[in-house]
């Protein structure tokens, strides 16, 4: 089932989804690029059409709406705590397919790794609803999630892809069926059914079939631990700074570390923050020891947890193939790049991972 | 919100005593099971936390034996008895205890890596003392934990204890732990190996063991990490596709030797 309407008014559509809830999505930021003169595209609020961006990547990803960059756990008063109260408002993000999947590999973290959900996530989780939007062509320079099998997903609730001044809207028709009934997928649907006439757009979204990147992943199992000392990771001990930005702005990264703060003598809180394992002190442990000294092995580890351990834990690949690494990296490191040499060297070994 | 991974509890603090200059055991009150080998998180509200492992666990007493070497274990340091911890846990597997009841026991542990297998040395040698042996070993004779129960420790069953480095007046053993392990029982077929300390000690008692002819199956290690979450989230343990917290951190050597971090 699906939607045609003009600019004007899917921006309708986006104010009234405002109403009930808040609209994410990747909008431009003028002078906030990295050079003079330069804009960023990035995860803002979208109130009109004209806002969103969709010809250029965003530098972070949509995770900050599930999985914020910092977040309160408990608000301390002596020593009682309190959990922050939070909204229940639907947010609807605007985002991409490889974003979707890449919300999905949270949700295996944070929802089933382990014995217990995580109720910080699972409650910001229930409140989203992905508006996908469909990406042309081969998608951005960078991308690689045909490769990484990212490039589809069902998951998603509505889609749109704009042709000239006209916008056509997908519903997926398999939230009918859905218990409970999102309130912001129904609240988003009679929005649309008020504003604009329903069609028979009988097409189901496209997705993106090919992309100027192929990466070729190691056949799992293949990787040796004879890999772990392999020379390929000096030339990142060498190039990487260890600065973090890749795992920023990857949507899978789920690490985090807790942080208390106090505020005077009684009151204080406990949160939580994004970790990165290309950053010093990830696994110092009290006394001082602590593990990969050297970039190059915190890029051995992150390569091969992205596209190997988690595999190997969940069935799938963590990494989506967003590319977003690569487009942020200081030093030009590419993490497509990384994981081709590594193929290269496990076929050229016989495909086990041993130096023959 | 219900069932809440991250809130904690209030735990008094019953006693507590000075093991070394840096290192002092406290007793918790603590009502439900934990099985010796797991951990806590331990914290101060707007300090911060850390986690510690039990050194033993009886009578409603949680025993947790805390190096002072940050800003959580420096606040934890002026509590005074009466006052609290606030803890959540326990997390990890522990030990299987039934396991070695059955068969002699050889523990080696490195410095701290003592506490953790401590209340399980008390166990054991209740149940068999003729055929448990502990060898331990510390920086120095001023880091040695438990002086007290290495003492009575002593007259009940085979105990080796070394320093890296002696110091005037020191008399007993002197060097790493490898040193010793021709000393204890390893041309015993059904022996079992426990293996508790810094990665480094961990790494080389291992070899050492198999050099000996042990073979893997009869080794368990048990690990250490800074855990952040304990329930398998923030990832800060993860080795390949292990997570410590859940999976760990007593693994049997077999699964031990793929971890490489």
């Amino acid at each position: 089932m699906g939607y045609l309407m003009n600019r004007d008014t899917f921006s309708k559509w986006i104010e009234s989804l405002w109403q009930v809830g808040e609209v994410f999505g990747p909008i431009l930021m003028e002078q906030k690029g990295a050079f003079s003169g330069t804009d960023l595209t990035t995860y803002g609020p979208v109130k009109a059409f004209d806002d969103l961006i969709v010809n250029s990547k965003t530098y972070l990803s949509p995770k900050q709406y599930v999985f914020p960059m910092r977040e309160t756990l408990f608000h301390f008063e002596d020593e009682s705590f309190k959990v922050p109260d939070l909204d229940t408002k639907p947010i609807y993000v605007f985002l991409r397919a490889c974003d979707i999947n890449g919300i999905d590999r949270l949700d295996t973290m944070f929802l089933k790794n382990g014995t217990v959900v995580d109720p910080y996530y699972a409650r910001r989780r229930e409140r989203m609803v992905f508006l996908m939007m469909e990406c042309t062509d081969k998608g951005f320079d960078s991308c690689f999630c045909v490769s990484m099998e990212s490039n589809k997903t069902d998951d998603w609730d509505f889609s749109f892809k704009c042709e000239g001044d006209s916008v056509s809207v997908l519903m997926n028709q398999s939230n009918d069926e859905k218990e409970p009934q999102s309130v912001g997928v129904n609240f988003a649907t009679n929005a649309l059914k008020q504003i604009s006439k329903e069609r028979d757009l009988s097409e189901v979204p496209s997705f993106v079939k090919e992309n100027k990147i192929t990466v070729t992943l190691p056949v799992l199992g293949s990787i040796n631990k004879s890999m772990f000392g392999h020379e390929l990771w000096q030339e990142y001990t060498i190039r990487c700074i260890a600065c973090g930005r890749c795992n920023t702005s990857c949507v899978t990264c789920s690490c985090f570390t807790m942080q208390d703060v106090k505020f005077g003598e009684v009151f204080g809180e406990r949160r939580r923050r994004w970790a990165s394992c290309h950053v010093k002190e990830y696994s110092d442990m009290a006394g001082g020891h602590s593990f990969r000294k050297k970039n190059g092995e915190r890029m051995r580890f992150k390569t091969l947890h992205k596209i190997d351990d988690f595999n190997k834990r969940f069935g799938k690949n963590m990494c989506v193939g967003c590319g977003r690494c690569d487009d942020v990296c200081p030093e030009y490191i590419s993490f497509s790049k990384a994981i081709n040499k590594l193929s290269h060297i496990i076929q050229e070994n016989g495909g086990d991972g041993n130096e023959k | 919100m219900k069932n809440n991974p991250y809130a904690f509890e209030a735990a008094e603090i019953l006693n507590f005593y000075d093991e070394t200059g840096i290192d002092r055991t406290y007793e918790l009150k603590w009502e439900t099971p934990v099985t010796i080998g797991q951990f806590f998180e331990v914290s101060v509200p707007g300090i911060g936390e850390a986690p510690i492992s039990i050194s033993e666990y009886k009578d409603g007493i949680l025993y947790m034996t805390i190096r002072r070497v940050g800003r959580v274990t420096d606040v934890i340091f002026n509590k005074t008895i009466g006052q609290h911890l606030h803890v959540r846990g326990p997390f990890g597997n522990g030990f299987e205890t039934s396991r070695f009841e059955s068969s002699p026991v050889s523990i080696i542990a490195g410095g701290t890596g003592l506490a953790p297998v401590r209340g399980l040395v008390e166990r054991l040698s209740h149940i068999a003392p003729d055929s448990l042996e502990l060898l331990v070993g510390f920086k120095s004779p001023d880091d040695m934990l438990f002086r007290e129960t290495l003492k009575e420790w002593e007259n009940r069953f085979k105990l080796m204890v070394t320093v890296d480095q002696a110091c005037e007046g020191y008399t007993g053993r002197m060097g790493l732990v490898t040193k010793f392990i021709s000393e204890l029982g390893i041309n015993q077929p059904d022996r079992q190996f426990i293996v508790v300390g810094p990665p480094i000690m961990m790494k080389f008692v291992t070899l050492e063991l198999l050099k000996a002819g042990i073979q893997e199956e009869k080794i368990t290690m048990s690990f250490e990490r800074n855990m952040s979450c304990g329930i398998g989230k923030c990832g800060h343990c993860k080795i390949d596709e292990t997570y410590v917290c859940l999976e760990g951190p007593v693994f049997g050597y077999p699964k031990a030797k793929h971890l490489i971090d």
